[in-house]
């Protein structure tokens, strides 16, 4: 079957596109880009995309998609059917599960689940045993497998010696090493420490936490070679850090969550445990730098962190609550609001940094607007007006912070693997 | 007039009128405690359910005393005995014990912002007996009560705040309060154990305990929590007495008048030496009476108050 997407105009900043052309997509792969006859038109089934972006899909490299372990809160396929609505074709699953993704078994399991769907899912393995911090897990049989990178993501890599092994040993297969930065000593409290916390009564994390293990990881990095990858970076310290190493040409990369750009530690005012994440939400000036960092390259990327829990875990008082909040059907919504119509970020820069600079961490291929390339791409209305609605969510988890939140900017559809999702369904094409 | 709010759930942007009609409703129920039946009519019929998830002698025993002298039915339920122990949701015991229609909830949890959860789960009017290291505004309303009963006034006077102010949920409420009725209220302890960035609410930081005595007309002493403490954020409680306890000598040496309050329990010869706990300044069995007083005072203008028209 062919399907032709017509009046859009394709944006990929990878191979320097932004031009006003049509694709013409024939078994998931594209057929033509533009000078499409009528005939072929009338051969096709025409989506009518009028005056709206077509980008390489857009890839999430920080979700949690709970299978093997909590599938009350999400399975790999819901994971991935919310992704998709959300306007994503590719995402990156982190290792927490249980049994903990330390094994090729698992990595296995975990691709096998997602063979069928839309969304392409690169499992990340953990860095050590049960992410336990204490022996490095299967990496080399792991990366065989099909991991793209590696993560005792929920906590640090307990050890600079554990850490340094884990950068020498990754760096075999250039895959980077992903760190929740975060000193476990300062760790264990329930918002960011500030005058807030003061106010709220609530045991608190400090930014130096995070800051402290940025610095470790990037001196260690230098010293071992290998990658590091920064996960949800939330402190400015940290930001500013990551910006010097980067000019002193250290491997390192960062990517921001949307709520680290948008949200401050002032909504825990409400004690709605839908505010309470790790790193938690930081102040207004940690929220401007994270911006700062985003728009002069020192983020990479953005990442959701998509932290599913079921609603008896997540709706429970604040302390005892588990850290995290769903994402990924907000985040594009909300990186044009905020990024994009604020007018620190280009289109451009909010497609390298929502498709292309994550795929390039995990080394993985950026798609390309070309005939015979496989059509992965997603649809981007940047000027529809809505209203994030939780149950119509497609994560099975409805812990959201931006649920009644009004945005502007939404995926209208998503094409990868043969599929597209459009109008809220899945379609064969 | 009634109340700006429906509950008590911190003392937090509660305004001085009703702090005042607060401490002036007591007044009345503390003259009904000294008569031989020390009971009231007041709100019989209505039902109010102490939900302690933390263990508490003296405030429970307070505040239930506080409801039967004003002729509720009591229930008292608290971890011990709870369903939570058999992996009930918080959410699920409250929305039970709610559906058996109790008017009022006095509340005491481990976790800051359980009172206002439960606003948003219950009808009931909502009392916190103390959330995490947040607030205590019953605690703190009887510590006013008892300052204003002994020296006249809140206005225009030094409260010094000692001890363990990081950790203590007795400590935001008294500062809240305390300011509202036009206080000037300091903190004095080891950085250690002073919140982050708590001069911002106005309160002046002393780490040393002769300048606050010095410069205070009032020190409410707050327990050092030796399980939590000793190690961590202090050495030892021997060294935390040599430089911050309490003693009689340090008061003598100003040769002053200075009201010492403690909240309870006390850790006599730590924040406290018995000379003054049980001294000429200390008022800490007055406040323990005042408790019951200006409980019953909360409880009855919140039981009693017309609903219509409260934010």
């Amino acid at each position: 079957m062919q399907i032709v997407l017509k009046g859009i105009t394709l944006v990929n900043p990878a191979q320097n596109i932004n031009e006003a052309k049509d694709l013409l997509i024939k078994d998931g792969v594209i057929e033509k880009v533009g000078d499409i006859l009528e005939e072929e038109l009338k051969e096709s089934k025409v989506y009518d995309f009028s005056g709206k972006y077509c980008v390489p899909g857009l890839y999430d490299m920080h979700v949690h998609l709970r299978e093997p372990g909590k599938e009350h809160a999400e399975t790999v396929e819901t994971g991935c059917d919310s992704a998709a609505a959300g306007g994503f074709t590719g995402v990156a699953a982190m290792p927490n599960t249980s049994p903990c993704t330390d094994s090729a078994e698992v990595i296995r399991f975990i691709i096998e689940k997602a063979k069928d769907h839309l969304v392409d899912v690169n499992p990340i393995g953990a860095v050590t045993v049960g992410r336990k911090g204490e022996a490095l897990a299967p990496i080399a049989e792991m990366v065989e497998a099909g991991a793209v990178g590696f993560s005792d993501d929920g906590t640090v890599v307990k050890t600079a010696a554990v850490l340094r092994s884990a950068l020498e040993y990754s760096s075999m297969y250039d895959a980077p090493i992903i760190e929740h930065c975060e000193d476990e000593s300062l760790a264990g409290g329930a918002m960011n420490e500030s005058f807030v916390s003061t106010q709220l009564g609530l045991p608190s994390i400090p930014t130096v936490a995070e800051d402290l293990i940025v610095m470790r990881d990037i001196i260690m990095t230098e010293y071992a070679g290998g990658r590091v990858h920064i996960a949800h970076i939330s402190s400015k310290q940290s930001v500013e850090f990551v910006r010097e190493a980067k000019k002193k040409g250290i491997k390192v990369t960062a990517e921001v969550t949307p709520h680290h750009f948008t949200l401050t530690d002032e909504c825990c005012k409400t004690y709605d445990p839908n505010f309470k994440m790790n790193p938690p939400l930081r102040s207004k000036e940690d929220v401007d730098a994270m911006i700062e960092g985003l728009k002069d390259g020192t983020i990479d990327c953005i990442a959701s962190d998509h932290a599913p829990h079921a609603s008896e875990d997540k709706e429970v008082e604040f302390v005892y609550s588990p850290n995290g909040i769903i994402g990924l059907e907000t985040q594009l919504g909300l990186a044009v609001s905020e990024l994009l119509h604020k007018k620190h970020l280009t289109f451009e820069q909010l497609v390298e940094k929502l498709s292309i600079n994550p795929r390039k961490i995990l080394n993985l291929p950026v798609p390309k607007f070309e005939a015979g390339e496989k059509a992965n791409l997603t649809i981007i209305d940047t000027d529809v007006v809505w209203t994030a609605d939780k149950s119509e969510f497609k994560s099975i988890s409805k812990n959201s912070p931006f649920d009644k939140r009004l945005m502007t900017g939404k995926s209208l559809a998503t094409i990868n693997n043969n599929k597209m999702f459009f109008e809220g369904e899945f379609r064969e094409i | 007039m009634p109340l700006t709010s429906k509950h008590l759930l911190g003392l937090h942007g509660v305004p001085r009128e009703d702090i005042q009609m607060i401490l002036d409703t007591a007044t009345t129920f503390r003259e009904v405690l000294d008569r031989p039946i020390k009971k009231v009519p007041t709100l019989k019929g209505k039902t109010i359910v102490n939900l302690f998830f933390e263990n508490s002698t003296r405030t429970r025993i307070s505040f239930e005393l506080a409801q039967k002298r004003l002729t509720a039915d009591t229930i008292n339920f608290s971890t011990s005995t709870s369903a939570t122990k058999k992996g009930e949701t918080f959410k699920d015991t409250v929305r039970n014990i709610e559906a058996m229609k109790v008017d009022m909830i006095v509340v005491r949890h481990q976790s800051a912002g359980v009172p206002q959860f439960l606003t948003r789960i219950s009808d009931a009017n909502i009392i916190n007996a103390g959330d995490g290291r947040h607030e205590h505004p019953t605690q703190a309303l009887l510590d006013m009560y008892s300052i204003r009963e002994k020296l006249g006034k809140l206005e225009g006077l030094k409260v010094c705040i000692v001890g363990d102010v990081a950790h203590s949920r007795v400590a935001l409420s008294n500062i809240y309060g305390l300011q509202a009725m036009g206080a000037q209220v300091s903190v004095c302890g080891p950085a250690t154990l002073i919140p982050w960035q708590i001069e911002k609410l106005g309160v002046k930081v002393y780490h040393n305990i002769d300048k606050a005595i010095k410069e205070s007309d009032v020190l409410n002493v707050l327990r050092i929590q030796l399980e939590r403490d000793a190690g961590v954020s202090i050495p030892s409680t021997r060294e935390y007495h040599k430089y911050f306890g309490v003693t009689k000598k340090r008061i003598d040496n100003f040769n002053k008048d200075i009201l010492i309050l403690h909240p309870g329990p006390i850790n006599r010869g730590v924040e406290i030496t018995s000379e003054v706990a049980d001294g000429p300044y200390q008022v800490i069995l007055n406040q323990v009476t005042n408790g019951v007083a200006v409980r019953m005072s909360v409880l009855y203008l919140l039981g009693t108050m017309n609903t219509n028209n409260l934010r």
